[in-house]
């Protein structure tokens, strides 16, 4: 576990102010104690000081988590969102939509096209079980 | 696909993946099962089996007759009365439903008997099964023809008028009469065994309602089975046992047994045959219990130290039993009535638990999947065996607190926890299983607990690891003999040694968990160990042990149901915790026991609790020497269990037991320094073995030094170690 470099908070910061814009202030500053953010297994944990110091007691291959885990860095170095920041994005969320072809109209498409649509959802606590932490 | 199928053509063997879930059905299936085209095999077989066993059995008069019972007169009067069946099979079916109502709305035992039989049935033979049905759903048909074919030829000579009258008859009567005219007819030694056995069979539902109600109505109907009933059972001969092992098994005769087995011990003096020894009794009783139950024979015999013989039939049947599925109702994220209500409008049908929980739901059945609702997946509940509530509503976690789950998958008591604590101070969830730990994380995250750590120790690392945890639960891995209704592998597949392995094993952790406890605490300084096992060795022995060892005492855990635990158990003295079995709320049987670390001496207050609760046991200060060596030096009797015994409500059979052992370690304040001195004084004097717990009881410079000797004596080994390669 380590806190992120420039560049890895530049890739997630920039990520979330997709969903939450200016609100990632608030994220870190809560009233409740200062909340922080570490990598730990290309995962980015969000979590508040006082459970962060006590994790330091655990070795890095004993620990599978703390607090809560926003996503992960892929291995190229983009940041994925994980359906588990839900709950702390919701809050600050800005509103936006997503444009697709319906249903209907993708099975009309070129016999060549590729249709990729893929929406989180709460069901990928089910799903994507193993691969939340 | 499937509802294409039909039953009346249904010729596969064995029971399908299907028969085994969809318990129930089995009645719905017997309406077509009667016309099946197989009936008349089925009673082939049946012949052959009697003739079998005929043919075993002393008389061959008997073993012609069955083939050509009938003269010339019996068959013109049989033919009519057979076609006459079956032209009416329908309605006879009917009836014999509204028997089966009926007799359900005297018996509520009946009825749980009867499932208990289908669960049976599911795991038996097809065809087997299907003879069960039979007997079950059509009484009306079968009697007769068994009539027809085992009395035929004793009920000869000038008894068709009785025996037409007999279609007139409740079935019971018709079984009564049978048995008057056997006795009449037959001397008793020939026809003692059949006449069991057919008895058995037409009584079939009879024996299945409770026993007593057969009893009563055998007596009014019959008086002559008075005499019999004293001597009805008696142990079987040796060729009989023999022959036992050739013939299919009949399990209804089992069951007879079984419960006759019983009685008899129940008051054996005065039922006892003569020249038999008890020991006779009980070791045909478990033979019977295996077999029924399909246990292996070393967990019969264990249950059967366990248990009265009164309960342990009880406690058999409540095994077979489905428990219907839990869930909690997360806190953090809604309320149960607005869940309640979200569901119930999903087509759930659900009630809320029971007084003691506030947040548990019973669901009895769904019209959706209950894990895979949207409010399941946005975290508003957790799918949770009611009896896993309790060890964390003993644990009483307060907010702001340092809390230890020490073996956490699958995160449901640890999300309870987290939702006691309204998502406030630490929670450390450790499991030893990487793999299941991920099923913690995802539940940890759908249900918005944000303030756990996850990790992945062996649990008997912990003190080193961290500790000074204001509450330790410790969920240990056990042989899993209380929850065999979830997990009915447990019957056969365990045996003295894996017992005794998770018994170490939770010495241990329990150790482990002692000593991960901050005695000093503020608020806590309190250990829950809980178990689904209901061995002594692996709750009382285990809690005793850690009495010993460390300093800690037992305090109430509570909640206000389950019985006390055993305070002496067979050979090695035990003290028992408080442990409950909470039989009732038909949930899973859990031991828990509820500990104190005491800093010092003795903790004044948890003290009075526990008084209060040693009346109600026969305990004494526990037989050990640790134990009593610990409690004088405590001062106080810090040992005593307290026990509580409410539970066993209302149904019998929906006793579970589960008990939970709590074994909380509190550390009692440095109340008084000088105490405290002169209490470790004496315990040095002991021995090393209460020195660790000095050191605990001491406070952190004794840990501290505890901790440094730890190291050195490592240090010193390795040292060791290393001269002696060199």
């Amino acid at each position: 576990m380590r806190p992120l470099t420039d560049e890895e908070t530049k890739t997630m910061f920039e990520k979330l102010s997709k969903y939450i814009g200016e609100n990632i202030k608030l994220l870190v500053d809560r009233p409740d104690g200062t909340y922080c953010f570490r990598l730990h297994n290309d995962r980015v944990y969000y979590m508040s000081e006082k459970i962060l110091k006590l994790a330091t007691n655990i070795a890095r291959d004993k620990l599978v988590s703390v607090g809560t885990c926003f996503g992960k860095f892929t291995k190229t170095q983009k940041f994925r969102l994980h359906i588990t920041a839900l709950d702390f994005l919701a809050p600050y969320a800005k509103g936006f939509g997503v444009a697709a072809k319906s249903t209907q109209d993708c099975r009309r498409v070129d016999p060549m096209a590729i249709v990729v649509f893929h929406q989180a959802d709460v069901g990928e606590f089910i799903r994507n079980e193993d691969a939340l932490t | 696909m499937g509802r294409k199928l039909d039953p009346t053509n249904k010729v596969k063997r064995g029971p399908g993946k299907k028969a085994k879930k969809q318990r129930g059905a089995e009645t719905e299936l017997a309406k077509f099962l009667t016309e099946d085209d197989n009936e008349p095999k089925r009673l082939s077989s049946r012949g052959r089996k009697r003739a079998a066993k005929r043919s075993q059995s002393k008389k061959p008069e008997q073993n012609q007759k069955p083939a050509k019972g009938r003269t010339d007169e019996n068959n013109k009067w049989l033919k009519p009365a057979k076609r006459k069946r079956k032209t009416e099979e329908p309605e006879n079916e009917d009836d014999s439903d509204e028997h089966w109502e009926s007799d359900a709305d005297e018996e509520e035992e009946e009825m749980e008997m009867l499932q208990m039989k289908g669960k049976k049935k599911s795991v038996a033979t097809k065809q087997e099964e299907e003879d069960e049905e039979e007997e079950e759903d059509d009484d009306d048909d079968k009697p007769e023809e068994e009539m027809v074919d085992d009395y035929g030829t004793q009920e000869d000579g000038g008894e068709e008028e009785d025996e037409s009258d007999g279609e007139e008859l409740l079935p019971i009567e018709r079984a009564a009469k049978k048995d008057k005219k056997l006795k009449q007819s037959v001397s008793p030694e020939s026809g003692d065994d059949d006449e069991d056995e057919d008895e058995d069979e037409d009584d079939d539902e009879e024996e299945k309602d409770d026993s007593d109600a057969e009893e009563e109505e055998e007596d009014t109907v019959q008086a002559n089975i008075d005499e019999v009933d004293s001597d009805t059972f008696r142990l079987p001969k040796a060729e009989e046992t023999e022959k036992e092992g050739v013939m299919p098994l009949d399990l209804k005769q089992i069951y007879q047994r079984i419960k006759d087995n019983i009685e008899v011990l129940c008051n054996f003096s005065t039922k006892r045959e003569e020249g038999k020894d008890r020991s006779d009794y009980i070791s045909l009783l478990k033979k019977d219990l295996c077999m029924y139950y399909s246990y292996n024979s070393f967990l019969i015999e264990k249950l059967i130290d366990l248990f009265p013989l009164s309960e342990l039939v009880e406690f058999l049947e409540a095994n077979e039993i489905h428990r219907p599925v839990t869930i909690r109702t997360n806190t953090l994220k809604t309320r149960r009535r607005d869940l309640a209500q979200a569901l119930i409008n999903r087509g759930v049908n659900l009630d809320p638990l029971g007084k003691w929980s506030k947040v548990g739901l019973i669901i009895y059945d769904s019209s959706v999947p209950v894990g895979a609702t949207p409010e399941y997946l946005a975290g508003q509940y957790m799918l949770q065996g009611a009896s896993s509530l309790l060890p964390v509503m003993a644990l009483s976690p307060q907010e702001g607190e340092y809390v230890l789950d020490m073996s956490s998958a699958p995160g449901g008591k640890t999300t309870y926890i987290a939702q006691l604590m309204r998502n406030t101070g630490i929670i450390v969830a450790n499991d030893v299983n990487a793999d299941r730990l991920k099923s913690v994380v995802g539940n940890i995250h759908r249900l918005g607990v944000t303030n756990t750590v996850v990790c992945n120790y062996d649990g008997r690392q912990f003190p080193k690891v961290m500790g000074g945890f204001d509450r330790v639960l410790l969920d240990a891995p056990c042989s899993g003999t209380g929850v065999i209704a979830k997990d009915p592998a447990v019957k056969t597949s365990k045996d003295e040694a894996d017992i005794l392995r998770s018994a170490h094993l939770q010495k241990e952790l329990l150790l482990s968990a002692i000593d991960s406890v901050n005695a000093e605490s503020a608020t806590g300084g309190y250990l829950i160990y809980c178990t689904c096992s209901i061995m002594v060795e692996e709750n009382e022995w285990v809690v005793d042990y850690a009495l010993k060892k460390r300093n800690v005492k037992l305090v109430p855990t509570g909640l206000d149901f389950g019985s006390e635990g055993f305070t002496r158990a067979q050979v090695p003295s035990n003290t028992a915790p408080h442990s409950e079995i909470l039989s009732s709320h038909s949930q899973h049987g859990w031991i828990l026991c509820k500990e104190e670390k005491l800093e010092a001496d003795n903790a004044t207050a948890a003290t009075s609790s526990e008084e209060k609760s040693s009346d109600q046991i026969k305990v004494k200060t526990v037989p050990a020497k640790g134990a009593t060596s610990q409690s004088q030096t405590n001062g106080k009797s810090t040992k005593k269990p307290n026990g509580k015994k409410d539970l066993q409500t209302g149904a019998k059979k929906a006793k579970i037991q589960k008990t939970d052992e709590k074994t909380v370690p509190k550390a009692k304040k440095p109340e008084a320094t000088t105490q405290e001195s002169n209490a470790s004084k004496p315990e040095k004097k002991e021995g090393k073995k209460f020195e660790k717990k000095l050191g605990k009881m001491k406070k952190t410079p004794m840990k501290a030094k505890k901790r440094m000797g730890r190291n050195k004596f490592k240090m010193l080994k390795h040292m060791l170690q290393k001269a002696e390669k060199q």
